[in-house]
């Protein structure tokens, strides 16, 4: 599997698209740090970016990657290795390269800002682990969909889909939900609701941790109750971890019966 | 040997191999050409799948040299595979595509010869996207042809290549043959099949239809023309 994930690393990091990914954080990055000129404000306003493009970026890479490397990876089928780890490799060559970027894309602006001088580390390296997460977490869910779907251009609208709904349209039927019971104690629903989408799930983690969840109400201060704790917080990335490995879980599966 | 028996595959409502029985060269016989003919879409290449592994039958069952095969992975080290379409990882280069495959599997290799075959040495640091289409079978055939297996399986391995490949690509197969090894091969283009091939396997709806040599198919169908024989036997079967 090592050797797949280098050769997948290495035919990643020479594509230009890492690139782009790469100079866009970079650029973003001294952006917001000089406009804002505080760390803290910068963190807020990336994680509002980061939250909603990484999941966009892995699934798009996660797809076109499937797709491009199809005939190379019939090539590889044919070798003495085995399937999944054919494609366990190329899943982790993915995530990889794209977390490299984002890693090295914001890191090396925040760095030169001064980051072990100033308090903002924490909440920097939270949103770090964060993206990073949602990385892994979305590239997983592209190459479901890409195994599940033979067709090239069902698959890419499938992956947009899947990304839409979780970074809007579950806000949004969440938000229907809320309004429409609003009667009812909805705390533990609204808590739940959260766990079931990684990209809320996400964001409420780095909401909590910069300290400004007494902007989000009652509900805020639940949260705060549950995410604030160290039992919250570990549940939470539990969740986060569960994102990936359910995902990966079903690749394999998948993988014992797939023709190519 | 392979033995393969009462092998059936459906992709959906779509039935493409129906209970097939074949047996390719039984104990005690030494290697040879096959040559696995049939009309488009008769199960040729789902039939080289399934053995390659890549598809996986509803049922029956594979064996070579009488172990079963199916689900394994570690016989393929014996194995080697022209794929039918050369598409690389257009960002690598071909001497790292080729260090890549041999990284892949821990077996002797003889690729430098191949590649002075081939000619091409010209192309060993340019990257795999900019390539020809024939030169990206030339490749191809150097990955197919660097290790040393007992079974060659080549999915049209005539595409796109040059009349002076092509006569090194014969003169490989034929040499591969002499060391005692097995190779299958899927064509369309007869005068290849003529020239190569010991013994012809004709596949048709899911099943072989027709299995010996090029005589005995020329004789079966009173054709002195392997292209018309092979038409001979479509048309019979559909009329």
């Amino acid at each position: 599997m090592l050797k797949i994930l280098k050769y997948s690393i290495y035919d990643l990091l020479r594509s230009r698209w890492s690139y782009v990914y790469f100079i866009f954080y970079l650029a973003l990055g001294f952006v917001l740090l000089f406009l804002n000129n505080d760390m803290n404000k910068a963190v807020i306003t990336l994680m509002n970016i980061i939250i909603v493009l990484t999941p966009l970026i892995g699934t798009i890479f996660g797809v076109m990657y499937y797709y491009n490397s199809k005939e190379f990876t019939e090539l590889l089928l044919a070798q003495p290795i085995k399937r999944s780890k054919i494609f366990m490799g190329q899943y982790l060559g993915i995530s990889l390269s794209l977390t490299l970027s984002l890693v090295l894309g914001l890191g090396i602006p925040f760095l030169l800002y001064g980051l072990f001088r100033s308090a903002a580390i924490f909440d920097f390296s939270l949103l770090i682990l964060v993206g990073s997460f949602l990385n892994f977490i979305f590239v997983a869910l592209a190459y479901n969909i890409a195994l599940s779907t033979e067709n090239k251009i069902k698959g890419f609208g499938y992956a947009i889909l899947i990304w839409l709904f979780l970074a809007v349209i579950y806000d949004g039927l969440f938000m229907i939900s809320l309004m429409t019971f609003n009667e009812y104690p909805l705390d533990k629903f609204s808590l739940v609701a959260t766990m079931f989408n990684p990209i809320d799930l996400s964001r409420i983690l780095i909401l909590l941790k910069l300290d400004i969840s007494a902007l989000l109400g009652y509900t805020g201060a639940v949260f705060k109750d549950f995410f604030g704790t160290t039992k919250g917080a570990f549940l939470s990335f539990l969740v986060l971890c569960l994102w990936v490995i359910l995902p990966l879980l079903r690749i394999k599966m998948k993988l014992r019966k797939k023709d190519f | 040997m392979i033995e393969i028996k009462n092998l059936h595959k459906k992709f959906g409502k779509l039935i493409v191999l129906d209970g097939l029985d074949l047996t390719i060269n039984p104990e005690g016989s030494e290697g040879g050409i096959f040559a696995i003919l049939g009309p488009n879409g008769s199960g040729k290449t789902t039939l080289i799948k399934c053995l390659l592994g890549m598809v996986i039958p509803n049922k029956g069952e594979i064996s070579i040299d009488g172990t079963s095969v199916l689900k394994k992975w570690e016989y393929r080290n014996n194995l080697n595979y022209l794929p039918q379409i050369a598409n690389f990882p257009p960002n690598l280069t071909v001497i790292e595509l080729l260090k890549m495959v041999k990284n892949l599997r821990p077996k002797a290799s003889n690729e430098q010869e191949l590649i002075d075959l081939f000619s091409l040495y010209p192309f060993l640091k340019k990257k795999l996207g900019n390539l020809s289409g024939g030169t990206k079978q030339k490749v191809n055939l150097v990955l197919t042809f660097m290790f040393d297996s007992e079974l060659i399986i080549l999915d049209e391995p005539t595409t796109g290549l040059d009349p002076i490949a092509l006569i090194h690509l014969k003169e490989l197969i034929q040499q591969e043959k002499a060391k005692g090894k097995t190779i299958l091969i899927t064509t369309h283009i007869m005068s290849f099949v003529d020239e190569m091939a010991d013994e012809i396997v004709f596949l048709l709806d899911g099943k072989i239809y027709f299995k010996g040599s090029v005589a005995q198919l020329k004789e079966q169908t009173n054709q002195s023309n392997l292209e018309h024989a092979i038409a001979n036997l479509m048309t019979k079967q559909h009329a």
